[in-house]
Formats: structure tokens, sequence, C-alpha cells
């Protein structure tokens, strides 16, 4: 059995108000299973770390508590993010589990920010201590996914129909670039499979922003505000979907 | 003054074009209360005033006002008003009738009222079952549209809460919809009482308009009882009081005039002007009570609307940071800086701490309200300040994230009575999850601080010490119209010291009020 109670941590922000509900903690992860094109954080893709990066450290469980506790009093909740959080599925479950069993921290919800890239026993190893999970899905396209993130879509759709029937479910994240995967037939098909799954579901709308992002050739286009504003219109007109556009 | 000056800015004055009539008329007074000679202090004291290591706010040379009241509404309401000739009213109509009229004649420094009620408290028993919403929003928003217009200052503050009430909830309605730079509000918090969807649409009107302020409503209790309020720029005082005056001392020029360690700072340098800025507080308070008389002869003292003994005076301090920062290079420790050094942070709170003790042991005329003594206070600036940062807070640009930042700030609270405010900056990605706000608020109050205020990144809406303009308002001034509130002036003047409108804005130097 592996030593789950170290993790590769990217780094740790006290509070953040966009990665999940309330104000949380947030643990980024080293290391990912994808190689995203738009990726706004690359140095946690092995291989993609560049020079200048506060590099990744090895953080214990109780060393993360301590961090936690000192924000305690002004979250919601921690989130773990990426990095792709599951790829170190172990070590997330020893901290939400020592979360759960801290008589402070305990009010505080458990969330798992995810490109969903990972099996159907992941989640279930993970669902007893897990409150929430956010996940992207870069596209319902498996040809255009595979471009754009390196790897097939299986996984991701099975991991977002597994999250809700498992009671998971909180956010679907749509990351939206222009001409590769804005294309209002292929929204639409998107639209109606999430819609399928919940009608109301929360659904979150992102521009690609080329902050932070990798230089890419062609270079990547970001959406318009209005494009952006279409999108949202799109999706409901097929589901009430609860969607936030950023 | 002499009478040549007196014409020179006189003159200057009425051929103002960017000055409305009605702040000409309000300057002009405050111009001439500078030919009357200044309340009798020692040598040291005005030279110490001359330097401005201390301040008087510029409030006159006479003081005929209490500078900061807090009328009893309730009570006016309840016994109607002799002077005024005022019977109670008895419908909602009549209430907000009767509290327009009234407040135009509440006095103070500004010459508007500071104190709006406590409107929660103060209209609930007029606001009856068969009054629906819609009602409800159409009436407080004609009142509120008069209290922009008759009242046009932001330090016009009133208060609501702890408890939820159909009145806060349609206030909140009305704000949001008129987006008014006055009134000033104030939610109190009281975490036990007040409910998270209340607290969560108080921050979605921020989002909105800049306001409501926040304030620890157990911390206010254990300080000043019950009948207390936030007025003007967040000064907690109590209800039927308020404040004669408030002097302050710029701790940045104490440590610039110190020559040595910081034991001796806070044996010796420090005490001394203290002492002076106390010396300054007294002669004012005198001035006021003993030569003009004021508690004997206002109809709101004869008529019991407010008391004396109610009241106190505002010791101020600001340039902690400078301060600070001063004496740790002195040791040095150049590198130490005030919110980024656990070492400067902790100098800062021995420096508060012996302001404190120096305060509560200095006592002080008529100022039964806090217990003979003067409230310590941490907020105000004027205009005038340069290089030096208002209260305790961390320099404009220099603050930590805001974890940092709050736990550097929240040790100080417990130690200002009436008042203290750290403006914090939220990111514009909050308007989507308000309740991540509502969480930063009830941990700030968790961590004992009293006050609690957040600007909106990319807001319309300029919080200044602690009151609000717009920034389309300071461009009309730059562009030389005149402004139709007061207070726009006085934002003006920290605007084109800081230009805040041409940096990212996260929060303002200071400005109360200018001597000019």
């Amino acid at each position: 059995m592996n030593d789950h109670s170290t993790g590769l941590v990217a780094s740790t922000i006290p509070f953040s108000n966009v990665d999940g509900p309330g104000n949380r903690f947030v643990v980024f992860l080293q290391g990912c299973n994808f190689d995203c094109v738009a990726c706004h954080n690359p140095q946690t893709i092995p291989g993609h770390a560049f020079e200048g990066d506060h590099p990744p450290t090895r953080l214990s469980v109780d060393e993360l508590l301590v961090a936690i506790r000192r924000a305690a009093p002004f979250l919601s909740g921690v989130t773990v993010s990426g990095g792709e959080a599951t790829q170190q599925a172990g070590f997330v479950h020893a901290l939400f589990t020592a979360i759960k069993a801290d008589p402070v921290l305990q009010r505080l919800t458990c969330f798992i920010d995810s490109n969903g890239g990972c099996t159907p026993e992941t989640w279930r190893q993970l669902a007893p201590v897990t409150d929430g999970a956010m996940v992207d899905l870069k596209c319902l396209d498996q040809q255009i996914h595979q471009e754009m993130t390196g790897q097939p879509n299986g996984e991701v759709l099975a991991s977002i129909l597994q999250l809700q029937s498992l009671g998971l479910l909180y956010e679907v994240r749509l990351l939206i670039i222009a001409g590769v995967n804005d294309d209002p037939a292929l929204l639409r098909r998107t639209a109606e499979w999430l819609g399928a799954i919940d009608p109301n579901m929360r659904v979150k709308v992102i521009g690609f922003r080329a902050h932070g992002a990798r230089p890419h050739m062609p270079a990547l286009v970001p959406p318009t505000p209005d494009a952006l504003d279409a999108t949202a219109a799109l999706l409901q007109q097929v589901a009430p979907f609860d969607v936030c556009v950023i | 003054m002499d009478v040549n000056e007196f014409e020179v800015r006189a003159h200057a004055l009425v051929t103002d074009g960017t000055v409305g009539y009605d702040q000409k008329v309000r300057r002009l007074a405050a111009l001439a209360t500078e030919m009357l000679p200044y309340p009798v202090i020692s040598e040291a004291c005005e030279a110490a005033l001359d330097k401005r290591v201390i301040c008087d706010m510029y409030e006159g040379n006479a003081p005929f006002t209490a500078r900061y009241i807090l009328p009893d509404y309730e009570k006016a309401l309840a016994q109607g008003l002799v002077h005024l000739e005022m019977p109670p009213p008895t419908d909602l109509d009549d209430a907000l009738s009767f509290l327009q009229i009234m407040y135009t004649h509440v006095p103070s420094v500004t010459t508007y009222p500071v104190y709006l009620g406590d409107l929660d408290k103060v209209l609930e028993r007029f606001v009856t079952d068969d009054l629906t919403d819609a009602e409800l929003d159409r009436k407080l928003r004609r009142f509120w549209i008069g209290i922009d217009r008759m009242l046009p200052d932001a330090f016009a503050h009133l208060d609501v809460g702890p408890h939820d009430s159909r009145i806060t909830r349609s206030i909140l309605r009305v704000e949001r919809s008129l987006r008014q730079a006055v009134p000033n509000i104030t939610l109190k918090v009281d975490p036990a009482i007040t409910p998270d969807d209340l607290v969560e649409d108080a921050v979605r009107t921020v989002f909105q308009t800049g306001k409501p302020h926040f304030v620890n409503h157990p911390m206010m209790v254990a300080d000043h009882g019950e009948r207390y309020a936030a007025v003007s720029c967040y000064n907690s005082l109590k209800i039927g009081g308020g404040a004669h005056t408030l002097v302050r001392v710029n701790l940045k020029e104490v440590a610039l005039l110190h020559t040595g360690g910081v034991d001796s700072f806070l044996a010796t340098t420090l005490p001394h002007y203290v002492e002076l800025t106390a010396e300054l507080a007294e002669a004012r308070i005198r001035s006021l009570v003993e030569q003009q008389h004021f508690y004997d002869t206002h109809w709101l003292a004869t008529e019991g609307l407010i008391d004396i003994d109610r009241f106190s005076a505002m010791f101020g301090i600001f340039g902690l940071a400078e301060c600070v920062n001063l004496l740790m290079a002195h040791d040095g420790y150049e590198e130490a800086r005030y919110g980024h050094d656990s070492r400067a942070d902790a100098l800062s709170r021995r420096v508060v701490e012996r302001v404190a003790e120096l305060v509560a042991q200095r006592p002080m005329p008529y100022c039964e309200g806090g217990g003979g003594y003067c409230y310590l206070h941490s907020q105000s600036g004027i205009d005038l300040d340069h290089e030096v940062t208002a209260g305790t807070r961390i320099p404009v640009g220099d603050e930590p994230g805001m974890l940092e930042h709050i736990t550097t700030c929240a040790p100080h609270h417990r130690y200002f009575p009436a008042g203290i405010s750290d403006i914090f900056h939220v990111d514009e990605t909050a308007v989507r999850n308000p309740q991540a706000v509502v969480d930063i608020i009830r941990g700030a109050f968790v961590s004992g601080m009293r006050d609690f205020t957040f600007n909106l990144d990319g807001n319309e809406f300029i919080r200044i010490t602690g009151y609000l303009v717009r920034k389309s308002d300071l461009v009309k001034i730059a562009e030389g119209e005149a402004a139709r509130h007061s207070s726009d002036y006085l934002a003006a003047g920290s605007e084109s010291s800081y230009h805040l409108t041409q940096r990212a804005v996260k929060r303002v130097g200071v400005a109360e009020r200018s001597p000019r």
C-alpha cells in the first residue's frame, strides 16, 4: 500500500471565491494526466515545468491542516484542484478524512475540481469523504477532445454520470475556445447530453484567456463576451440550467 | 488669520465656479469662525498643532456644535418635537415626513446630520401587515431620494440590524435600485441573530452601491451598550449622545521627531504627544460646553433627545504604518514592514496598546459617555494628509493577501470603541459567489474585528475613509463642474492627491474635512 500521508503540492491559496460554494481554501496538486492546450497552470503538467516557477513541494496532511486551520473561520470549505486532483487520490482521501475527523474543521465541505479523467473506482473510494465535485468537460466530441487534451473523453463522460448518481456533481465547466469547440451544433448536443443528466445542472461557461496559458501555434482565440452570452443562451434553450458565464 | 487673508480666501471662494451656492454659504461660515480666537492651549500644544503633529480636523476656532450627534429618534417620534411644533406621528407617511423635517435641523460640523437613526427600529411600529412590500418600497424610495437631494453629504448615515426586518429588506432593495451615494448605511451583525441570507442580501447590495458597512454587534454592545450606532464614516457612538470633537495624533510625525529606540519612544515621546492631543481635546470640549453652551441651549438637549452624559470625545491616531516602519528601521530592520513581518506587526500592537493605555489614564471633562475618558478611534484622515496612511491601515498598494491583511488588523480592533476601518478589496468574481464574502465577514467577526468594509473592484462607487463617491462625480469636478454632494469635494481632494481613478482603485487614501 502506498503512503498517502504526503502529497506533491504545486501551491495553495487560503481564499478563493471561484472554486466551489463560498470562500474556500484551495490546494493545487502537482501532476496531470491531460495535456490541455489551454491549461492555465501548465507548470503542473509533467514535462512542462519551466524556469522561474515556484517548485512543487511535498507536504504532509498535517502541514496542510495547519494552514487550513488558520483560514478556517473564514471558509465554507476546502477544494483540491490541480493539476489533476484524482492523480493523487490517496492523498486527497487522507486529507479529507483528516478534515472530517478534526473537531474544528469538520464543518468545512470538501470539494474536488477535476478534469474527469479517472476511473469509477477512484470516485467510489473518494465519495465517502467528498461533498462535491466540479468537472471540466473540454468537449463532447471525441476527436476535438483528443486534440484539446491529448486524451479521449470516455472517462470524463463516465465521471460526470457517476458523480451525478452519487449526488456529488456540483458543477460542470465548459471551456470555450473560439473556432475550436464553439460550434453551435456541438454546443447544442452538449446541452442535450447534460440536460438529460440534470436539467437544472450548474454549468459554468468559461471563455479561454491567454493569460497563464502556454504559447500555441496557431494562437488560441478567446471568445468574445457576446459569443459567451450566446453560448449561455443556447444552453438555456435546451434546459433550464443554472448557467454562469465567466 | 488676519483680515487681508480672510478677504483673499472669501473672495476666492465666492468667485469659484466649481463650488455651488449651498457649499459657498457653508464654507464662508467656516471661514468666519477662523477669525475668532482659538481656545486657550499651551505653547507646546500650539506648536504641535501648527506642525500638524496633532490635528483638530479643522473644526473651526470656536466650536458651536458637537461634531457627531446621535439624536434619539425613537424618543422623538414617541414624544413629538416642541421646538419644531411636530406632534408624534401616527402612521408611516407622517413618520417619514417627521424624520425628513427633523433631519434638516440636526447640527454637525458638516452642517448635515451624521446620524439618521436605526431606521428598522424607529419605523417598525409604523409598518403594518396590510402594507405590501411594493408599497413600502415606494414610500422608502421617495424618502431615500429626499435624503440624497436634501442632505447631499455622504456622512449622513443610518443603521439597520442585527434583527432581520421587512424595513431592512426594503431598504436594501431601494438602495440597489437607486444607487445613490447618500445615505451611508451600516448593518449590525450578530452571528447568533442575523441570518446568513440577510448578510448575503447586504453583500449583494455592496456589489451595487458600495454599502452597507458591517459592524460586529456583540463587540459594540460590550463597549457601548445596546443603544449605539455607527455614524458618519463608521464612528460608533452612543445613541442619545455622540462625540463633542475629534482630535488626532500623527504617529508618523511623532516617530520622525523621536531620537532613540522603541522603548524610549513608548516611555517618553509618545506619551508627550498623546498628552498634547488630549490637551487639545480638553480645550475644544470646554469651549463647546462652557463658552458656547451648546448643551444648555440646543433644543435637542432641552427636549431630552440628546444628553451630555452620553457624549465623549474621539481620540484618533493615524500613520501607524509609517510609525512602525520608521521604528523598525531605526533598530536596523529596514525590511520589516507593517503588514508583512511578524516583528513589525508585534510592534504595531505595542504602539496601539500604549496609546490605548495612555488615553484610558487621561480623564477628560464632559466625557461621561466614555466613562470620563476619550474613545480611541482609528479612521479619520483628511484630504491634506500626504505620505501618511489613515488610521492603523496598511498602506494602499502594500496590502498582503486578505487573510494576512485581516489577521494583521484584527488584533487592533478591540482598542477602538469609536470605530476602526480597514477597507478590504474583493475581486469582481465574488459577484457570482456572495456567500464567499459572507464567509469572510463572519470569520472577520470571529477573529475580533469590530468593523468590516469591502470594496468591489470595478465598482462605480469609490469608498474614501468611510463615505462614498461616484467616479463619474469626481470626473465632473475635475472638469470644472459644481458637484451636488459636499463630500464629493473632499473626495476630489483625495483623488487629486492620490490619483485614485487613474490606477486600479483598491481603496482610497483619506479625506474628511478640508480647511478651505
